[in-house]
């Protein structure tokens, strides 16, 4: 398994460059991740990974991309709850790249 | 993920055969499952020692075991009727993509150790040892395969080359080299009871939030039920349908019928999956135990029916497979397959597809429809692969092709179809069925989606379509990620039932 160095300290990813040691993340392993994804963190991008975060813990598994939206629309404005707006924050899809990005393991099956 | 280094592929003028590239696509090879997920599926963690003899065992197992296999292996006479049938071909331009000679990877280490012209004079008629090299190229261009048996409906011979691709893959999980995307799945949900890995109460908050989205939106309390003992029909649907989008909306769209016609219905947490990627991988025995799991929750909340959401292969499995997988129809004779039987009412198609639930409904005038609704849409239809070629709808031949399309035309006013080569079981696959729908195989997903490409510009450009439905998962994620490559926003593929949801109008509806 590939070895990522940040900050000193070295994480074991998988083939896809997900964490596999989940309570191995911080945040400056989310900045490297995602660096190697060309996504440029703002407090926008935090507010996905940290809800992403926080319905992991409850659940066990990344919330639904429509209970995404609905969360994120509740906190930053209705017009920032949509799937389009997910998009521009995480261009490669908001399931996989925030998830990645968080620490959370990849969201598999037909998606 | 970084950015994929490879070409889409242009808008061909005149759709023809393409110039050869040979090992185009010899690079491409998926992930190989670790350790961790092959034991969890009781295979070998690694490539075992002694692989070459397992693998031949294996083999001998599986052409003893499937007389069809033996008769594909003897049969073919390399016409190439089908080299040009297969939209990877179509993409890559890699011959071995063509549908004859990715079977002879199979066919010609067949030949040398289970023919006696192999055995004797090997070059001769061309076979092969079965070296680390050839086991290589056979985990990559079998995974360069999606089981959509296009090629197969051309076949003079009626050679299922799906078969092939499904042997060569159960040959490589029983040596320890499986693919990660399709057994991390397969462990998740003979874990969990779905792909995705989504647990119970994650569902359960997932459709509470659809049970307020709805109310909101309409105003009227449509349920989403879950585990509800006593409940008239289990529905049993992909897992994406909780999860992603445009998914969900077809699930809306269930459950705003089902309100309509005042069912009484559920959905299970144990079986929370319609797939079934044990057909993928050609595990016979994984693909019961999952199969296994929906007779477990019917017989556990005792429904009289059992309805299968839009999802292509488990539309297959259930009504191809289910007989001697549950013992369903066939007379099975274990105790569970008689109180199976028992229990389900004859008076249905058991199982029942969705479209067929909701086509039957329209036509007895159950539903009302306001089709101006879906006026902004000009509809296309892209029949998935397994149900085309593997399976029927309803009591008439070809209802697979038609109960879809019926009930897009009576929830909306502009419906055109696609060329008459490329739709009904001459249907393109997306590019990304049969276990291909990971991110390790993108190039390959891009090129396959070539042909549906083509022909669904054809109809943007002359006939203003801007929407292509479909019942199926894997052709809905696939098209969602690949439709920008050729130019088309994503939001153009969705499902049947996200249209009827467009459309119906409930009682009491604001």
């Amino acid at each position: 398994m590939p070895i990522i160095e940040v900050a000193g300290k070295s994480y074991e990813t998988d083939e896809e460059g997900y964490l596999v040691n989940l309570n191995e993340w911080n945040e400056e392993v989310a900045g490297y991740l995602a660096q190697s994804e060309n996504v440029v963190m703002t407090d926008q991008h935090w507010e996905v990974i940290n809800f992403l975060r926080e319905y992991y813990d409850e659940f066990q598994i990344a919330p639904a991309v429509r209970v995404l939206t609905k969360a994120i629309g509740k906190k930053l404005g209705a017009e920032k709850g949509n799937s389009q707006y997910l998009y521009e924050l995480f261009p490669y899809g908001p399931a996989k790249q925030a998830c990645k990005i968080g620490g959370l393991p990849k969201p598999t099956g037909c998606i | 993920m970084a950015a994929a280094s490879f070409e889409t592929p242009a808008f061909r003028e005149y759709p023809s055969v393409p110039a050869l590239k040979p090992d185009a696509m010899a690079h491409l090879q998926p992930y190989v499952a670790n350790e961790k997920i092959q034991e969890a599926l009781g295979l070998p963690g690694k490539l075992v020692d002694d692989w070459h003899d397992v693998a031949i065992a294996r083999m001998g197992d599986l052409l003893g075991k499937y007389r069809g296999l033996r008769v594909f292996m003897d049969s073919c006479v390399h016409c190439g009727a089908c080299t040009d049938k297969c939209h990877y071909f179509i993409g890559s331009a890699d011959p071995k993509n063509m549908p004859v000679a990715r079977q002879e990877l199979f066919r010609s280490v067949y030949r040398r150790y289970f023919t006696l012209p192999g055995k004797l004079f090997p070059k001769l008629v061309g076979a092969r040892d079965l070296t680390k090299d050839v086991l290589d190229e056979w985990f990559s261009y079998f995974w360069q395969c999606s089981e959509c048996r296009r090629c197969s409906v051309f076949c003079p011979y009626g050679i299922d080359t799906a078969e092939v691709t499904m042997a060569a893959r159960a040959v490589l999980d029983t040596v320890g080299y499986g693919q990660k995307y399709s057994n991390e799945i397969l462990g998740k949900v003979t874990k969990i009871g779905n792909n995705l890995g989504l647990p119970g109460p994650a569902l359960l908050d997932t459709l509470e939030g659809l049970e307020e989205d709805v109310k909101a939106d309409t105003g009227v309390d449509v349920k989403f039920p879950l585990d509800v003992k006593g409940a008239e029909i289990l529905l049993v649907t992909p897992s994406a349908d909780f999860f992603a989008e445009p998914h969900i909306e077809s699930l809306i769209g269930y459950g705003k019928v089902f309100h309509a016609a005042g069912a009484s219905w559920t959905l299970s947490s144990h079986a929370s999956e319609a797939g079934n990627f044990g057909l993928f991988t050609g595990d016979y025995a994984l693909m019961k135990k999952i199969a296994t799991r929906i007779r477990d929750a019917a017989l556990e909340l005792g429904v009289k029916r059992i309805i299968v959401g839009e999802c292509g292969h488990a539309w297959r499995v259930t009504y191809s497979f289910w007989n001697t997988l549950v013992g369903l129809g066939a007379g099975g004779t274990d105790p569970y397959a008689i109180e199976f039987q028992k229990q389900l009412d004859p008076r249905y198609p058991q199982p029942m597809h969705i479209c067929e639930y909701t086509w039957d409904l329209i036509e007895r005038g159950v539903l009302k429809f306001d089709k101006s609704l879906n006026d902004h849409r000009t509809i296309t239809f892209h029949d998935s692969c397994n149900v085309a070629r593997g399976s029927r709808m309803g009591d008439r031949a070809g209802g697979q092709f038609d109960i879809p399309r019926n009930i897009i035309k009576a929830v909306a006013n502009n419906y055109v179809d696609m060329e008459a080569g490329t739709i009904r079981e001459k249907t393109f696959c997306c590019g990304g069925g049969g276990g291909v729908l990971t991110d390790d195989l993108l190039e390959l997903r891009v090129k396959g989606a070539l042909p549906r490409m083509e022909a669904l510009k054809q109809v943007a450009d002359s006939r203003n379509v801007n929407f292509m439905a479909t019942i199926c998962a894997i052709c809905k994620a696939q098209f969602t990620k690949v439709l920008p490559y050729y130019g088309f926003k994503m939001g153009v593929v969705g499902g049947v039932h996200q249209l009827v949801s467009t459309a119906i109008r409930l009682e009491g509806q604001e």
